[in-house]
């Protein structure tokens, strides 16, 4: 077996294994990255069922197809796969296929903890979907898995925390991986200032990981002490206090969902130059604005916490300081749209996702700054309204930049263009369906529907169906992005090495389809 | 090679910060106790001092409704020996609450306030409380509890009824002195 596991002069094994096996045991970094993609996809599909069926059951008042505990778990664990199932292992999968290919560098750093951490992933999976069945049913905390609910769940709750601890280590492990393979391997004259922007993004993104989901993995365990050890650090019976949780969870939640718009910005930074035909406007200022953002990240989760009885002093702080967040992302929009400025813009499909992007992401954001007012988000928290804010940025930021991504590098893995007629179609419908579904959330969150209630009054009824139809219509929609896929992997029209004619990077230097392996020589950048 | 000995040796130093950061984690326990201690929050099982005007309102009565609560599993009977109340505010009042272990165990149990409206708690000045202390009863002992409180006369004119809740949580498997989890200070001193 050692002999099969010897690496040749090139890093190929020297017999390659076939089947299952090949992909079981690979630990070449466009493999892997396929592998992130499409776990990445099969958990969208979970998640997105798991939406649809909490749609089905909002499309009227009353209850007709789920039972509030049911709902309840199917609220929490939408929310825990997508986090941790969906985008951010898609994510992962880009960064797997492109910072090597970006940079210069044969593989990534640790190729063999590259196969681990994906790897991990599917166990992780299974525990979650499988604590459905489980005595009681999935952990219905919330994603957020609040104490001293999540202290008083089923066995469903320890399968969560079981899960959350292996994503978590598959996350940091995958972060590692990532800053060493930034740090150490780029290409000879590939100096930090020329590192293209979706690798700096990266970079920061690996380190904000690095930080917080340990922390996330300590709330967890303290969790899990509480349930079974009888240690009290959120029951209120042993002097412990559940608002802590909060505070302790925060400080990892907060950081997290920059680590989920982070790469997507890396990613419209990238798009739009190539489609602009000029380069990224003001990228020192968008690689400060990057840090920036990951800094104050850091120093903004009371605003998740406004009502928890904090002192206004304590208000006014995470007030000011998550506003302050809007400066850097403002920079970087308007960079965006000075890079755009003038260009000669053609609108393939990468670019219609990355202008889709920047309108519906702005939406996105704005509501964010009205919702760190504090005494606006007394108001408005646990409402539709946040609902609908978060996934503005979730969906149309994150998810968005992933489709924008994978039709700006699909023929660079596949080798074919994509059926570019049915990729401008899943583009519009996505964009409509999406704000069909969300838009009408910030009328029903101001009008005063909670969030995480199966139930609503009955004034809520007609935009609550508008948004069951168009969750349904994006659900449907994103069969059509597997379709495209698909068919741009058969086969299509050959591209060559330089896909788009107004992209660079190292990435366009090799041919299409990317071969097994690249850079065996390192390229010298001028 | 050269390159793959850098990438062991950053890996090593990323791989402690990861530990480190786990452990901060933990660290932000005793952190927050220690902020809320400074800022004087949530300090439950301390007395409240005594607001410096203390002249009775007699212009006003505030109806207070006392509440018990056992959480789920504790073999005792917990109730206030008088639900309703007539105050005025600044006014010094007790209350007694009766507790009794119907179980052949000594119990060791805590009990947590709560107030509704949840912005009366501002203005409800307990000066001897059985919350403040941990209460241990014997099998089948009968207790009987004061509670010395005053309500502040700042209290806005909105709330004319307040009600004072109190849960009593079992505390399984710890005694006091001998807790494991570095809040062992804590609990000993409530």
């Amino acid at each position: 077996m050692q002999a099969v596991l010897e690496r040749a002069a090139g890093g190929e094994p020297v017999t390659q294994p076939k089947g299952i096996m090949r992909w079981v045991r690979t630990t070449n970094h466009k493999e892997v990255g396929t592998l992130y993609l499409w776990f990445a996809f099969a958990m969208l599909m979970v998640g997105g069922v798991m939406a649809l069926m909490i749609r089905a059951e909002l499309f009227e008042p009353g209850l007709q197809i789920v039972q509030p505990e049911l709902f309840n778990q199917l609220v929490t664990l939408h929310g825990l796969i997508m986090v941790f199932g969906a985008i951010m292992p898609a994510f992962v999968g880009f960064a797997n296929w492109q910072i090597p290919l970006m940079i210069g560098a044969q593989d990534m750093a640790f190729p063999r903890l590259n196969n681990l951490s994906f790897w991990l992933l599917p166990p992780a999976a299974i525990l979650l979907v499988a604590s459905f069945f489980a005595p009681g049913g999935a952990t219905a905390a919330g994603w957020t898995l609040y104490a001293p609910l999540s202290i008083q769940m089923g066995p469903g709750m320890d399968m969560a925390i079981f899960a959350v601890h292996i994503l978590g280590a598959s996350s940091i492990i995958g972060a590692i991986n990532i800053i060493t393979t930034i740090l150490n391997m780029r290409a000879p004259g590939m100096t930090p200032m020329k590192m293209p922007m979706f690798v700096w993004t990266w970079l920061i993104t690996a380190y904000l990981l690095i930080v917080v989901m340990p922390v996330l993995a300590g709330a967890v365990t303290m969790l899990f002490t509480d349930r079974h050890f009888n240690t009290h650090f959120f029951n209120a019976a042993g002097g412990g206090d559940p608002v802590l949780f909060q505070h302790i969870f925060w400080f990892f939640g907060h950081p997290e969902v920059y680590i989920l718009i982070l790469p997507a910005f890396g990613i419209i930074s990238q798009v739009i130059p190539a489609f602009a035909r000029k380069p990224l406007f003001g990228y020192r200022s968008m690689v400060l604005a990057s840090c920036a953002i990951a800094i104050l990240s850091i120093a903004v989760w009371g605003h998740h916490m406004f009502t928890v009885g904090m002192p206004a002093a304590g208000q006014l702080f995470f007030m000011y300081a998550t506003m302050l967040v809007a400066v850097p992302t403002g920079v970087k929009v308007f960079n965006w749209v000075g890079t755009m400025w003038e260009g000669s813009l053609t609108f393939e499909t990468p670019m219609l996702f990355a202008i889709g992007f920047i309108c519906v992401f702005v939406f996105g954001g704005l509501t964010g700054v009205i919702l760190a007012i504090a005494p606006v988000d007394v108001q408005m928290q646990d409402s539709y309204y946040v609902v609908a804010h978060f996934h503005y940025v979730m969906v149309a930021g994150s998810l968005f930049a992933i489709f924008a991504g994978l039709y700006y590098w699909l023929p660079k893995w596949t080798g074919h263009m994509y059926d570019e007629k049915l990729g401008k179609w899943h583009f519009w419908l996505s964009m409509i369906f999406f704000n069909l579904t969300f838009f009408v959330m910030f009328f029903l969150g101001l009008a005063g529907m909670p969030r995480r209630i199966p139930d609503y009054a009955l004034q809520f009824a007609d935009f609550n169906k508008i948004a069951s139809i168009g969750a349904f219509g994006f659900g449907l929609t994103q069969l059509l992005l597997l379709y495209v896929v698909i068919k741009c992997i058969r086969g299509g029209e050959k591209v060559p090495a330089r896909v788009w004619d107004g992209a660079s990077g190292l990435e366009w230097t090799v041919p299409s389809p990317a071969p097994h392996h690249t850079f065996a020589t390192p390229p010298v950048v001028e | 090679m050269d390159g793959s000995y850098h990438n062991q040796a950053l890996l090593a130093k990323l791989a402690v910060v990861a530990m480190a950061m786990f452990g901060f984690g933990y660290l932000l326990v005793p952190f927050y106790y220690k902020l809320c201690e400074v800022a004087g929050l949530n300090q439950l099982q301390a007395a409240d001092s005594v607001p410096r005007n203390t002249q009775v309102d007699e212009g006003r009565a505030i109806t207070l409704q006392f509440d018990a609560n056992l959480r789920d599993g504790l073999p005792w009977v917990f109730r206030p020996l008088q639900t309703t109340a007539q105050v005025h505010p600044g006014q010094f009042v007790q209350v007694l609450y009766e507790v009794r272990n119907d179980s052949d165990q000594a119990v060791l149990a805590q009990a947590v306030p709560s107030y509704a409206p949840q912005a009366a708690a501002l203005y409800f000045r307990k000066l001897e409380c059985f919350c403040f202390t941990q209460q241990s009863l014997r099998p089948h002992e009968t207790r009987q509890m004061p509670v010395v409180f005053l309500i502040d006369p700042a209290i806005p004119g909105d709330m004319p009824t307040v009600t004072l809740s109190y849960t009593f949580f079992e505390i399984e498997g710890v005694r006091p002195q001998a807790s494991a989890n570095g809040k062992g200070r804590d609990v000993a001193r409530l």
